[in-house]
């Protein structure tokens, strides 16, 4: 288990690699580059910009500056904030209590309401609730989730008055768990909408893979009941390709939490991703594009892990 | 590291073996027949599309769109830029001249949402068209050439993939002029990932065919194998992967013009149009509700349509 552990973690490196090579090379896109803020304050003259390169080493060759500054990201100096002059990790990591709280209960709710529509749709195929859940999911992955955010708000908070329609707590309250629950309701359900069809159909299509093999019909010829044979026996086995699925939907996890949080005022990660854009605070923007995709990274292999310690076939694995 | 998607609607036996049949195709057989032979398989998958209501019922309507969109200068009752501030917040079904009503400046909201699909289909179309040539181009080279290229190629796929598209998307948008080509290219660029990973492995399945095999040793040149015998080969999962690419980057476009960075005022896209809605709420929620129900209905035409099409030319394709 171990060696399976470190062949992963040695696998993850080309990606990590990969994803700094991509990161530092947006940067330099960037208009006017790395200085953009400088060049614009009519202030500053063009000896100044000069010798703040100088300064920065943007004078020295490309590679000599992807090693600094990679350097720099692995020892968690990822530079200042253009405004204010704020480490830029420190800025980034104070956003993301709220967004793992925020992408935490989405993911839980879809989870848990995905896997038992998926199992009933396996266990009744062709049945109408199976019919009707798999052409639902389809309409749910289409729907925009900014709209459907705005659709809550106007219908739950406006019409009904049931739900705050944004923030985090209530100004000036008393900040409790109470008023923190009421304030996620709304945008928890959002975010989940499209796990929801996701996981329901993983999960249908995965049962229905497991179902379908020997080794459950012997259970079920074993005189087994049917409720033991989908919790001991199919369940287990089913597991596996669900546990990538939570892998592989971390990005879209955190596209959708920054259009959630967007909508709904949420203070997370995405709320200030968007409003690193709207202020051009290029070293924010590209501390959080590098710290998503480090996540993703971290996700996956966890991922990996978890099913090479229900499936011990995995570790073996190439 | 990531397993392909396996959701799927239920495969049925007959349709593989009526699949893996049509793949390989008949060997030794006259033009005569073989032409039949083509014909009845057309014949057949569209059987088995006009089975698929509900991707009957999307491609109905993905054809309606497109007309309106076509034809929006001719449909449209009015200017969708034309303003005036005495018609502001007419509600939708009172003034027969604005059946939908007029938005915060008093254009007639049919027309903008006419005019707006419009924009909206062509990135969508476009988008669609620069995943497309770059998913098979990165497909197609690596699962020929396989050995170092590939794994250099999919490293490259792996790693875009550890992005998450919106972010990227706002990112690469607000260095750019937005205009309607560049935002369906850089909807392109982030989201080609899944077809190169599809194509290759198609490419990886073809190339061992023995037709493939017999190319080689007639001496044909890796470019002929590639356009000639391969490509062709790939086209089920292309057309399926296309209409699925549509859909999601109809939705791209809306986030990201929702958000300010994608098509700008005063031109009209679905998106943009629900930029301000939120601040209208009160007096005028239908400025709200038209644009995303018309988002969400041809996203999910194209879906439906993907899907259909997916069980009617190759029930393997996703598992």
């Amino acid at each position: 288990m171990f060696q399976f552990i470190l062949k992963r973690l040695v696998q993850a490196v080309p990606l990590l690699i990969g994803v700094s090579i991509i990161g530092f090379a947006m940067m330099h896109l960037a208009p006017g580059g790395p200085l953009a803020v400088y060049t614009l304050n009519p202030t500053i003259t063009a000896q100044d910009i000069a010798r703040i390169k100088q300064v920065f080493g943007l004078d020295q060759p490309m590679y000599i500056q992807y090693f600094k500054w990679a350097y720099g990201m692995f020892t968690g100096n990822w530079g200042n904030t253009f405004f204010g002059g704020r480490p830029v990790l420190d800025v980034i990591m104070e956003r993301v209590p709220a967004t793992f709280i925020l992408m935490g209960s989405g993911m839980s709710l879809a989870i848990i309401i995905g896997m038992l529509i998926g199992i009933l749709g396996a266990v009744k195929r062709y049945s109408v609730f199976d019919y009707l859940a798999t052409t639902g999911a389809m309409v749910a992955l289409s729907f925009p989730t900014f709209w459907f955010g705005l659709m809550t708000i106007f219908l739950f908070s406006l019409k009904l008055g049931w739900l705050p329609s944004g923030g985090m707590f209530t100004l000036g309250g008393d900040e409790g768990i109470l008023d923190l629950l009421m304030h996620l309701i709304l945008p928890a359900v959002v975010l989940a909408l499209v796990l929801v069809a996701q996981w329901s159909r993983y999960t249908r299509s995965s049962f229905l893979e497991v179902i379908n093999q020997d080794y459950i019909r012997t259970a079920r010829s074993k005189g087994l009941t049917g409720r033991r044979i989908l919790l001991r026996h199919a369940f287990p086995n089913a597991l596996a390709p669900l546990v990538t699925l939570a892998g592989i939907q971390l990005p879209w996890l955190f596209s959708g939490a920054l259009v959630t949080e967007t909508i709904f005022g949420w203070p997370g990660m995405g709320r200030l991703f968007v409003d690193a854009l709207t202020m051009k605070e290029y070293p924010v923007l590209m501390g959080m594009i590098m710290i998503t995709a480090i996540a993703v990274i971290i996700g996956n292999l966890l991922a990996d892990v978890i099913n090479a310690m229900i499936d011990p076939r995995l570790r073996l694995e190439k | 590291m990531r397993k392909k998607s396996s959701a799927d609607f239920g495969l049925d036996e007959d349709k593989v073996v009526e699949s893996s049949a049509m793949l390989e195709g008949p060997s030794g057989v006259s033009p005569d027949a073989l032409s039949h032979y083509y014909e009845t398989q057309l014949r057949r998958i569209w059987r088995r599309f006009l089975q698929h209501r509900l991707a009957v019922a999307g491609g109905c309507v993905v054809i309606v769109l497109l007309l309106t969109a076509v034809l929006a200068d001719i449909v449209s009752p009015h200017d969708p830029l034309a303003l005036d501030t005495k018609l502001r917040f007419i509600p939708p079904l009172s003034n027969p001249q604005f059946i939908l009503g007029t938005d915060e400046m008093g254009r007639d909201l049919l027309s903008r949402l006419l005019h707006g699909g419009r924009i909206s289909l062509v990135v969508g179309m476009a988008a669609m068209f620069a995943t497309i040539v770059t998913g098979l181009a990165i497909g197609v080279i690596a699962g020929f050439y396989g050995g170092r290229v590939d794994s250099i190629l999919m490293r490259f796929t792996d790693t875009v993939l550890c992005f998450p598209q919106v972010f990227l998307l706002l990112v690469l948008a607000a260095f750019i002029t937005p205009t309607v080509v560049s935002i369906a290219l850089i909807i392109g660029f982030t989201s080609w990932m899944e077809v190169a990973r599809i194509i290759r492995a198609q490419i990886q399945y073809v190339k061992e065919q023995e037709f493939v095999q017999a190319a080689f040793a007639l001496g044909a040149s890796g470019r002929r194998i590639m356009l000639r015998e391969l490509l062709p080969n790939a086209i089920s999962p292309v057309l399926v992967s296309a209409t699925l690419n549509v859909a999601n980057a109809v939705l791209m476009e809306s986030y990201i013009s929702f958000l300010g960075y994608g098509i700008q005022p005063p031109l009209a896209s679905w998106g943009n149009m629900l930029t301000n809605a939120q601040s209208y709420f009160d007096l005028a929620p239908w400025l709200a509700i038209f644009p995303g129900v018309m988002i969400t209905l041809t996203v999910m035409s194209f879906n439906f349509l993907g899907d259909g099409l997916r069980d009617a030319l190759d029930p393997r394709v996703g598992m």
